[in-house]
């Protein structure tokens, strides 16, 4: 029996949740008294597999088939493999791209699928730790079955180390070109503009509790009483009230400021992955239950039209 | 040309809240439309404005409470409507992906949309799979968080962008019949019109149950159970400033000019 871990890579680069897949993927593994494999699709799978041999890992399929990700590809590639390599687990990233072709392949194998895995534990059965409701609870989902499809939440795990010894062994699947009814055209890079907010030393973000668009002007006035920039998640964009190139998040930018003071903005787990390497988060938010508070080096549980004002007042001064 | 459009409810948690039996109690619940799916309804709703001869359905699977939710849909512009349950979907604690693109299935095959449009995620679980495991269960084409949408309806292609991580998206062509996935952002969700709102109450609205749709409840193979749900231990140390907001803002003051904020 097999765990079979699915990397990601894009534009030549390997995804760094990639290499956490391998850690998580020994663990079970070794629960489940399996082998760990590893498997890429498309593009440098040499040079990818190179990367992908480290500790732990017992073997690496290769399947050297077109350049960039496909999801027909990957569905019909994994869905062979599994039955060569007689994995029991399918693991990959729960990416975009992650989330564009599991589905589909725990649909072909009438496995079930776990999405967003926080945690894992196979000591009397599949049980998987997930976020509900917006991270504002966690429940452990009970899996009734041997075989599962998992994808895995990136930051939660190490990325596996050293150097393996696997061995490398390209897989040639039987694709049906036929069968591909969807074909990459291009990529596009968005969002940049006039402002840099990767660039700010002291960050301001603005999130959906400020309610109305007219209610931004205190958050510029605080931004410019602080000397700092204005950012925001990503509810404050798609309602066209601020540009695109301040968004921070998974789909935004990635930040790292001195300070991050995050304003009414809950802490959803795509908005926390661009800021959480911010040296400083401090949050601003009435709801005590708010994930923000569990990234926060500093919080005020309270109401931000209160807050904000007094804030701005004190630098005005 | 046929749009079927699902539709969910989102769940919202009050501030305070507690956990009891696995389930959060109801009356901590605040049920809106998923924001999500809002998107999905505005895009198909503005194909129907910009092509004839388009009809759209949303469907739904969800207890009765969920029609507030299927008359906003109606209200925004949506043709008619589909609503499936069953007592046996009551007693499942977990209705996972596979379960409800079965039953969308189900409805889809009925339906045979050209194409499908759900949102890339809903409230409570957020699993952001069942629009992609629906295409795999009606063999139809896909493409996954879709914010923008070009639709040649001769040709029978869908031209999109896919929104990947980091600011970059991927450009795709999907030929249709497919499932998109929409993403928040894709256009501007209209507020329902007073008129709408009105028709929406005389709209073909259709309850089904497991039996209607051809599904044997025994079939249902529900794979996934919660066994525990609770308030997760915050992994953070955040320092919680007290008192009142001129006392609070006074010392977030004093801590962001040690770290060398001033104007
Ligand atoms: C594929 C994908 C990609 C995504 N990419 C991003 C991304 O790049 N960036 C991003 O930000 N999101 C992203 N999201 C969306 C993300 O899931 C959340 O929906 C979003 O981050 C929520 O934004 P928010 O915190 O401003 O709003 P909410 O979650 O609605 O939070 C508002 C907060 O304001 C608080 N509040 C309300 N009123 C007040 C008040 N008077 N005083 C104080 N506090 C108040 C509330 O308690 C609440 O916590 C993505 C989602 C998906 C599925």
């Amino acid at each position: 029996m097999t765990v079979l871990a699915v990397a990601e890579h894009r534009r030549g680069e390997l995804r760094e949740e990639s290499l956490e897949l391998l850690t998580v993927g020994r663990q079970l593994a070794d629960a489940l008294d399996s082998e760990l494999h590893a498997a890429v699709v498309s593009g440098d799978v040499d040079q990818y597999a190179e990367d992908l041999n480290r500790e732990g890992v017992d073997a690496i399929h290769t399947v050297d088939h077109g350049e960039e990700f496909n999801h027909d590809v990957y569905t019909q590639t994994i869905e062979q493999l599994v039955g060569a390599a007689d994995a029991t687990m399918v693991l990959t990233p729960n990416s975009v791209n992650g989330l564009d072709w599991a589905p589909a392949l725990a649909q072909r194998l009438d496995w079930p699928l776990v999405t967003d895995a926080v945690d894992m534990d196979v000591s009397d059965g599949l049980t998987v730790t997930r976020e509900l409701y917006g991270g504002k609870v966690e429940g452990a989902v009970e899996v009734d079955s041997d075989h599962a499809v998992l994808t895995v939440r990136g930051g939660e795990w190490p990325a596996a180390g050293g150097t393996g010894s696997a061995t490398v062994e390209p897989f040639e699947p039987d694709i049906d070109e036929a069968a591909i009814g969807s074909t990459v055209t291009g990529f596009q890079e968005v969002g940049a503009g006039d402002v840099d907010i990767t660039e700010s030393d002291v960050l301001v973000a603005v999130g959906r509790g400020i309610e109305e668009e007219e209610n931004l002007d205190i958050i510029e006035e605080l931004a410019d009483a602080m000397g700092a920039t204005v950012a925001a998640s990503r509810p404050i964009v798609d309602n066209g009230w601020l540009p695109k190139d301040r968004q921070v998040g998974q789909s935004g930018k990635n930040v790292s400021p001195d300070v991050y003071l995050a304003i009414g903005i809950s802490g959803a787990v795509q908005h926390v992955a661009g800021m959480n390497g911010s040296e400083t988060i401090i949050a601003v938010n009435d709801d005590p239950s708010a994930p923000i508070f569990d990234v926060a080096d500093y919080g005020i549980v309270d109401d931000l039209f209160e807050v904000v004002p007094e804030l701005t007042e004190q630098f005005s001064g | 040309m046929k749009i079927l459009v699902t539709v969910s409810e989102s769940v919202d948690v009050d501030d305070d809240f507690e956990v009891s039996e696995m389930a959060i109690d109801e009356r901590y619940l605040t049920y809106d439309l998923n924001e999500w799916d809002d998107y999905a309804i505005e895009e198909a709703v503005q194909i129907g404005e910009e092509i004839d001869d388009v009809e759209v359905v949303t469907v739904t699977i969800g207890p009765e409470r969920t029609e507030e939710v299927i008359r906003q849909a109606l209200a925004k512009g949506a043709d008619r409507a589909v609503r499936v349950w069953d007592d046996a979907l009551e007693e499942a604690s977990v209705l996972d992906p596979a379960t409800k693109a079965r039953l969308v299935a189900a409805v889809a095959r009925e339906e045979e949309p050209d194409l499908v449009l759900t949102g890339v995620q809903s409230g409570d679980y957020s699993f952001g799979a069942t629009g992609v495991a629906l295409a795999a269960e009606m063999d139809y084409e896909w493409a996954a968080v879709v914010n923008n949408l070009d639709l040649d309806a001769e040709a029978g292609v869908a031209s999109v962008h896919r929104e990947l991580e980091g600011g970059v998206e991927e450009l795709s062509d999907v030929e249709l019949p497919a499932v998109l996935t929409i993403q928040t952002g894709i256009n501007d969700p209209r507020y329902a019109s007073l008129r709408g709102i009105r028709q929406a109450q005389s709209k073909p609205l259709d309850v089904k149950t497991l039996g209607d749709v051809g599904v044997d409840a025994d079939d249902l193979r529900l794979s996934l159970s919660l066994s525990s749900l609770y308030e997760p231990e915050t992994e953070g140390e955040a320092t919680l400033l007290e008192g009142g907001p001129d006392e609070t803002a006074g010392e977030l003051a004093e801590l962001l000019r040690e770290r060398g904020v001033d104007a």
